[in-house]
């Protein structure tokens, strides 16, 4: 009896353990991640990096200044696509929804939302860069865009419904029209996560390689305009990674510290940001 | 929006038309359709997305058939195209990942769930949510570089040495091949198993676990027996997403995988997924079947993702329903 | 089912201990502001109320009272339309505002004239300067100068200007929940309502802002007709000029408040005041 207890306690003792060093094991990738980054990624950066454009196959030095704004541009042309669609898809589901035509738009977002970043790149060339014939800055950014919406969707349509219905039936109350207060008293209310679950949305985008490779494709100089091929962050990481070029590789590591940096701070920066609205939601 | 029967003189269809009038001058109407308008173009987008893919693996569809999924050859030269290489190289590095991801994502989860005191479950759970932000080519990057050199050097050897009567461990030793691929999706895919599988386990009423705890059972014996078989169908959503999200993965497999559309039964072999073969190919396609090929091979991986996302999202649905109805 | 009263044909209560703040109606001085007659509401298909008819008389203070459950909140919102919000809610009968059809005219102008406070203080999450004009901008009334004595004007009439005068641009939610409430009232108020609807305005507050806002309506009652859905018996007695007993979707008795509370005519009334339910 005594010799069964023995194992069922020596058992809870390691399986627990063993638990425990699962967690430590997960959580250790992200610190190993962000050291090895700042590590070679640190020693990497310099004023050139952020300057001046890539040098020639084979020569070192140069920078990724094209590849930065690039990103910009296709984040901006993302956002434009993106945001609107998404907002007043939200809007719609969360105000003015019809039962089967919500279920339907509800369902086709996360299909969206499935999809994988690969084939919303197929999608985007079929539609963009196959017509015009050639790379675009524009097909890279519908691409993004597109993959903005879902997450869009779900965000203002959840924050919308956490308005509570005494702040709508006041505004109703006092004569305002359904849309009005809508526009001046649930969006406002709501607007703060919202905007955060968008910014979210957008990091989340500006780290997506896969959707650019044959839309926006790549670009050794500057991408003026939105009708050309545009270098991008991910993808210079990638073309650089994969290089047998000792001074791609370095410069890699510094394109991947910028990427990541600017990717766990917003995301950070967001989910404290939300954290707080939520526990400030009834003041 | 409610309907107002309105009894003044009889005559209700008029005031119903007054009504409809005053929506529309308030803007209500206006602001439906728009918000309307909207709503529909993303349905639209996805039903245009579908249809493209259709449309544009048509010269691979008519020439090759239900072929396509079973043939092993991919030569772009003779044009002769098949799957089966691409979905056997995403199946076995997806089951690598999620044989690797699943003990330790919901071990983590236990971890989480049960063990950690709540403040710092929740930082924890934080900084693993993080990991899911990092972008694929970053792992991607910091694989080459670390953990491929490292199977290269230390673990596929071992491997070789101690397990090599597996089939699976023999074999020459790049480094990069279906075990590099298999072992960075695992990381990947981790942070979604743990975050699901830790909501879920912490929303098992704690009266199961005091039930069994005051039966005299362990808290791994609580926890293994009877919370986890509770929150199984939640956990199972949580490794269906994972799956899903395995199989779309693209530039970190790519980047170690190998690139070789070969099937064998070695793990420390290179091979190809169907994500990593049309990164590689798709701008150096030259004619328009071998586009059309990689892209009916893009309508495999949708179809493949769709169906998986959708047993996971039942099967977490499937979790909600239960713990309210026993709440 | 209910009884319709003509305040033409009140007499006030003649030689009793009249508490200062009077409530008795001088005779032939009453008018009808609303008429509600034999109002039917429906949620879906439950009806919640039956046959509901009685006058509400102008710049008087009416109370509606009657157990939880028993229709007086869903009779209060049928006169600002407020169940529009909800799907499947259906009012059959006749409400009418000066003569004219509440349910027939567009929504927002019968709730421009018809206001209403809630039972939880709902300030919407702006500057109290910003709730106050907040009925006055959607309606489009008034520049810059108009708004400022707007507001100002009504947060003195919901005697809440001396409390907040110095923090107008501060946020709604920085002061008290008594203070808040009278915000909505002054918020309600901007817009010049003809008659001010509350529901259980003061459930959620203390006796001491209970009794800020019951003075608070006398002094109203010279500008608007008010009508309160209240708990509350003893706050019924104290404020209102007629009482109503709702009990199950019916209303079952209307008068004068004194006779109501002394002496009730129907035997549900006087159990309900009494105390034997609800």
């Amino acid at each position: 009896m005594n010799y069964r207890l023995l194992w069922r306690k020596g058992l809870n003792a390691v399986m627990l353990s063993l638990t425990g060093v699962c967690t430590l094991l997960t959580v250790s990738v992200l610190f190993f991640i962000l050291g090895y980054l700042l590590w070679n990624g640190g020693r990497a950066i310099n004023w050139d990096f952020f300057t001046k454009l890539p040098r020639p196959v084979g020569e070192t030095g140069g920078g990724m200044a094209n590849a930065i704004v690039g990103s910009a541009k296709l984040l901006l042309f993302a956002a434009l696509t993106g945001v609107p669609l998404g907002f007043m898809g939200g809007v719609y589901l969360a105000e003015f929804g019809g039962k089967t035509f919500s279920f339907l738009v509800r369902y086709t977002t996360d299909l969206l939302n499935g999809v994988p970043s690969i084939v919303m790149g197929i999608f985007a060339y079929t539609m963009i860069v196959l017509p015009m014939k050639h790379f675009s800055t524009l097909a890279g950014g519908l691409a993004l865009g597109v993959m903005m919406i879902p997450i869009a969707v779900r965000s203002t349509e959840e924050f919308l419904r956490t308005v509570p219905v005494s702040l709508r039936e006041g505004a109703l109350a006092l004569g305002a029209s359904k849309w009005k207060a809508i526009v001046t008293v649930v969006i406002p209310a709501a607007l703060r996560g919202i905007l955060t679950g968008i910014i979210l949305d957008l990091a989340r985008v500006a780290g997506e390689t896969a959707p650019l490779l044959f839309t926006a494709f790549n670009n050794r100089f500057w991408s003026p305009g939105w009708n050309q091929p545009t270098a991008s962050l991910p993808v210079m990481i990638y073309t650089y990674a994969v290089a047998p070029y000792e001074d791609w590789h370095r410069q890699a590591w510094a394109a991947g510290l910028v990427l990541l940096a600017l990717v766990l701070l917003t995301n950070i920066t967001a989910r404290v940001v939300l954290a707080r609205k939520l526990s400030s939601a009834t003041g | 929006m409610a309907s107002t029967s309105i009894e003044v003189g009889g005559a209700p269809r008029l005031g119903r038309v007054r009504a409809f009038l005053s929506r529309l001058r308030n803007g209500d109407e206006v602001a439906h359709l728009i918000t309307l308008l909207f709503a529909s173009t993303i349905l639209l987008i996805t039903i245009l997305l579908v249809f493209e893919l259709y449309r544009n693996s048509a010269l691979a569809r008519s020439k090759f058939g239900w072929q396509f999924l079973f043939t092993r050859t991919w030569d772009p030269v003779f044009e002769q195209f098949g799957a089966l290489p691409f979905i056997f190289g995403t199946i076995v590095t997806s089951a690598v990942g999620l044989l690797l991801a699943v003990p330790l994502g919901v071990g983590a989860a236990i971890f989480l769930a049960e063990l950690a005191p709540p403040r710092i479950s929740d930082a924890l759970a934080f900084i693993i949510e993080l990991l899911a932000a990092v972008p694929s080519v970053i792992y991607g990057l910091l694989a080459i570089f670390t953990l491929v050199p490292l199977l290269r050097t230390v673990v596929q050897p071992f491997l070789k040495k101690t397990l090599g009567f597996l089939p699976f461990f023999q074999g020459p030793n790049y480094g990069v091949g279906l075990l590099a691929a298999g072992l960075i999706l695992a990381v990947m895919i981790v942070p979604f198993i743990v975050s699901i599988s830790r909501e879920v386990l912490m929303a098992v009423p704690v009266e199961q676990r005091e039930a069994a705890l005051a039966l005299g059972a362990t808290r791994w014996e609580s926890t293994w027996k009877v919370v986890v078989p509770y929150a199984r169908a939640g956990i199972l959503g949580s490794v269906f997403l994972a799956m899903a999200r395995a199989l779309g993965e693209t530039m970190a497999v790519t980047m170690v995988i190998g690139n070789d559309p070969k099937i064998t039964s070695s793990l420390f072999a290179p091979g190809y997924t169907i994500a990593a073969v049309i990164a590689n190919e798709f701008t150096e396609a030259t004619s328009d079947l071998y586009i059309h090929a990689l892209i009916e091979l893009g309508l495999v991986l949708f179809i493949l993702t769709i169906i998986l996302n959708g047993l996971a999202r039942l099967l977490i649905l499937a979790t909600q329903r239960k713990g309210t109805a026993h709440a | 089912m209910g009884v319709t009263m003509d305040p033409l044909l009140v007499t006030p209560a003649a030689g009793k201990d009249q508490p200062e703040k009077s409530r008795v109606i001088p005779p032939a001085e009453a008018a009808v502001k609303l008429r509600v007659v034999n109002l039917d509401f429906y949620y879906g298909n439950v009806q919640a109320l039956h046959g509901v008819s009685l006058d509400i008389a102008a710049n008087r203070i009416t109370a509606l009272i009657g157990p939880s459950g028993c229709g007086k909140s869903t009779f209060l919102r049928s006169l600002n339309r407020m169940y529009e919000m909800v799907r499947h809610a259906r009012a059959d009968g006749q409400i009418l505002l000066d003569n004219e059809n509440a349910l027939n005219m567009d929504v927002s102008r019968l709730r421009r004239r018809v206001g209403m406070v809630f039972q939880k203080s709902n300030p919407f999450p702006k500057s109290i300067f910003d709730n106050v004009a907040y009925g006055l901008r959607v309606n489009g009334w008034g520049g810059k100068g108009t708004l400022q004595e707007a507001v100002e004007r009504s947060l003195i009439r919901a005697a809440l200007w001396d409390e907040v005068k110095d923090k107008l641009h501060k946020s709604a939610y920085a002061i008290s929940g008594g203070q808040q409430q009278r915000l909505c009232i002054a918020r309600a108020l901007a817009v010049d309502p003809e008659v001010l609807l509350l529901d259980e305005p003061c459930s959620a507050l203390d006796p001491i802002a209970t009794a800020k806002i019951e003075e608070l309506l006398f002094s109203l009652k010279k500008h608007c007709t008010i009508v309160i859905v209240t708990h509350n018996m003893q706050q019924a007695a104290r404020v209102a000029d007629f009482t109503g007993f709702f009990l199950m979707g019916k209303l079952i008795e209307f008068n004068e408040t004194a006779i109501i509370f002394k002496t009730p005519a129907r035997k549900e009334t006087e159990d309900y005041i009494t105390g034997r339910f609800g």
